[in-house]
């Protein structure tokens, strides 16, 4: 795959289809990766990658990229592709400027779960089929890739992608039974006191980074309400524990509808707080509440939470629900 | 040297609590955390702290104090008051090193009162690493973690736990647990750090050198066209500056409650906006500038200002931690290839 990727990018290049490529960068211990841009053959060839750890979602980088000058290849995995519709539809992206390779993705792994299991002294990582192998400065281990997987692969919602120009790797289905809403609706099945006792003990866990915001392909204001110092909230660190649940569901609620559920907000969350449950839950409501709807799945029209029909609920819904 | 069987260590932690508070770190779902100890508490084996020890003398936010309005008086509480004497029992070699650069900044004329009433009131228990990971480069700023720095230096080898107290303070925290303790030899210590020191050998970051980098580099690292590329793809995020262990930045606001205001202070992050923003606006308008600020702090104007000691600890948080993997030793080694 990596090949085939590298190959096709320098003919790009060559040809003046593009004059940049967005991609993955090695790192220093194998799973150390980093977003970068790469502008010729050579940079290529000496730092390009495309492996189990690439799990970025490039899909934001291009709302700057694609107003730089020249055209822009961009690889993006099935789920990025969504992202990218969604910032097309919310005129985010400049679409000519950007070439889009399709990439297969069988699901991307998560390091910390690696270490997770003990292994420390990471010197590289190789793959095969269904088995990490990790070197390590003590002893070489071997892992079940499905056990290392980041959370939102272990519920893939698609391999499908939404958007592309061509394709490398084989295409993949919608998956229906991804399994994605489980955890959502056993929250929604808790007491209110148990899910309050629930979103305390993780929210608490917030040291207001806001790496989740910045990350978020559908976080892309020019300013956020949370940067302004005369907004009266508290934006690098929670002034009170109101203000600690305020943040999360103020950022939940301003992306409903929008969301497509990358998971990009879990993934860089380093306190490790379950974010994309409060999306999820959004989601969730909108199927139950507005019909089944896929966020970046089409890159124009209306959407549920931005168009009014007479058979919308009502807000009364909340007390029609009830609580436990 | 002292030594306790770790299998009394419940026992040591029950004395010691008897005049002081213990914190250590345990292990929770998502990684090892500093906890305040209570019977059944177990002290963790993880290499380090998600969060830093830093929290215990500069926390992330301190009320510094509060104004109550009733009527005509207006009633000023001061927050200094409610420290308690605290031991913080398990910190690592880089995090007690840490300490010593946060003293250089908070410490120094004007002296911050909140940070030294904090720092008076605790005691470092320091615990030697045994098996550092491949994302820790301590050693690269001279620092031995086979013989932690703090009040305190302790060792867990072979179901035994030995003590060496370093300073005054250290001396009389190990009087107060004297009863449970008994002498010893350091033999099994020293072949322990033997042992630790062949492993510190052969980690993938062992070469990281500082040569560089210091106070007299700065036009030539300030200007150096790299800082583009290296900058790219942050996200500014605040993530390396919260989980760092020398940052030292921070804010002061006033937060309105109505009929009181309480005036705190907490951490900033120079990836931020709005970091030192003044009336006549921002100094750093590009994400470009923020992150060269970071990193020129740590390995420029830190050392020009504090006898060429560098503001990094090599604990490795940010290299787990950063979204993009983008961090000071990637840095480094851009800047000097």
């Amino acid at each position: 795959m990596q090949s085939r990727m590298i190959e096709r990018a320098k003919q790009l290049l060559a040809d003046g289809t593009v004059n940049r490529v967005i991609g993955w960068k090695k790192g220093e211990f194998a799973y150390d990766i980093t977003p970068a841009v790469f502008e010729s053959a050579e940079e290529i060839d000496k730092d390009f990658v495309y492996d189990d750890f690439c799990g970025h979602n490039l899909s934001k980088y291009l709302i700057k990229e694609s107003r730089k000058e020249g055209k822009l290849l961009a690889f993006l995995k099935p789920c990025d592709t969504y992202s990218f519709n969604q910032l097309i539809k919310e005129h985010r992206i400049i679409r000519e400027n950007v070439y889009i390779i399709g990439i297969a993705c069988d699901g991307k792994a998560d390091a910390e779960k690696i270490k997770a299991k003990g292994i420390s002294g990471i010197t590289g990582i190789s793959s095969d089929d269904d088995t990490f192998t990790v070197k390590t400065i003590y002893d070489d281990e071997k892992i079940s890739k499905s056990e290392v997987l980041e959370e939102r692969c272990t519920v893939c919602k698609s391999r499908k992608h939404a958007v592309y120009d061509e394709l490398i790797g084989d295409e993949g289905e919608v998956n229906e039974n991804s399994g994605r809403f489980d955890m959502v609706t056993k929250l929604e099945n808790m007491t209110a006191d148990e899910r309050y006792t629930f979103w305390r003990n993780e929210l608490s866990k917030c040291i207001r980074c806001n790496a989740c915001r910045n990350v978020c392909p559908a976080c892309s204001c020019e300013n956020c309400v949370f940067d302004n110092p005369n907004s009266g909230i508290a934006q690098k660190s929670a002034a009170t524990s109101f203000e600690e649940n305020m943040f999360h569901i103020i950022r939940a609620f301003h992306v409903a509808g929008r969301c497509t559920d990358c998971g990009e907000c879990s993934r860089v969350c380093p306190q490790n707080i379950p974010l994309h449950l409060l999306n999820r839950k959004f989601i969730k409501d909108i199927n139950e509440l507005y019909g089944e709807y896929q966020a970046g799945v089409e890159d124009e029209g209306r959407t549920p939470l931005t168009s009014y029909t007479k058979d919308d609920c009502e807000p009364s819904i909340v007390n029609e629900r009830g609580c436990k | 040297m002292y030594k306790i069987s770790v299998e009394k260590l419940d026992d040591l932690f029950k004395k010691a609590s008897e005049s002081r508070t213990i914190y250590l770190p345990v292990d929770k779902e998502n990684g090892a955390k500093f906890e305040k100890w209570s019977e059944g508490k177990k002290l963790s084996n993880a290499l380090n702290t998600v969060r830093s020890a830093k929290d215990f003398i500069f926390p992330q936010t301190e009320n510094l104090a509060d104004f109550r309005i009733s009527g005509k008086n207006i009633e000023v509480r001061d927050a200094h008051e409610e420290l308690e004497d605290f031991v913080i029992f398990g910190m690592r070699a880089c995090d007690a090193r840490s300490f010593e650069i946060l003293d250089k900044v908070f410490l120094a004329e004007p002296v911050d009162t909140y940070y030294k009433n904090r720092r008076e009131h605790g005691v470092l228990v320091t615990i030697a690493c045994t098996k550092p990971s491949e994302t820790c480069f301590c050693q690269t700023f001279g620092i031995d973690p086979t013989k932690p720095e703090g009040d305190v230096s302790a060792w867990i080898c072979d179901g035994e736990m030995y003590f060496e107290s370093n300073t005054e303070k250290g001396k009389t925290f190990i009087e107060s647990i004297s009863a449970l303790l008994e002498e010893s030899g350091s033999e099994a210590v020293e072949k322990q750090q033997s042992e630790t020191k062949e492993i510190l050998a052969k980690l993938p970051l062992k070469d990281v050198k500082t040569d560089a980098f210091g106070g007299d580099k700065l036009n030539e690292l300030f200007n150096s066209p790299k800082w583009a590329e290296l900058s790219e793809s942050c996200l500014g995020c605040g993530t390396c500056t919260f989980v760092c262990p020398t940052c030292q930045c921070y804010d002061i606001r006033d937060f309105d409650c109505g009929k009181e205001i309480k005036r705190f202070r907490c951490w900033d992050s120079c990836m931020y906006s709005d970091f030192t923003r003044m009336a006549h606006g921002n100094s750093r308008n590009s994400q470009l500038e923020r992150f060269r600020q970071r990193f020129m702090h740590k390995l420029v104007y830190f050392p020009a200002n504090n006898d060429g000691q560098f503001g990094c600890v090599g604990c490795g948080r940010c290299l787990s931690k950063c979204p993009i993997s983008m961090n000071i030793v990637k840095v480094m080694k851009t800047l000097e290839g």
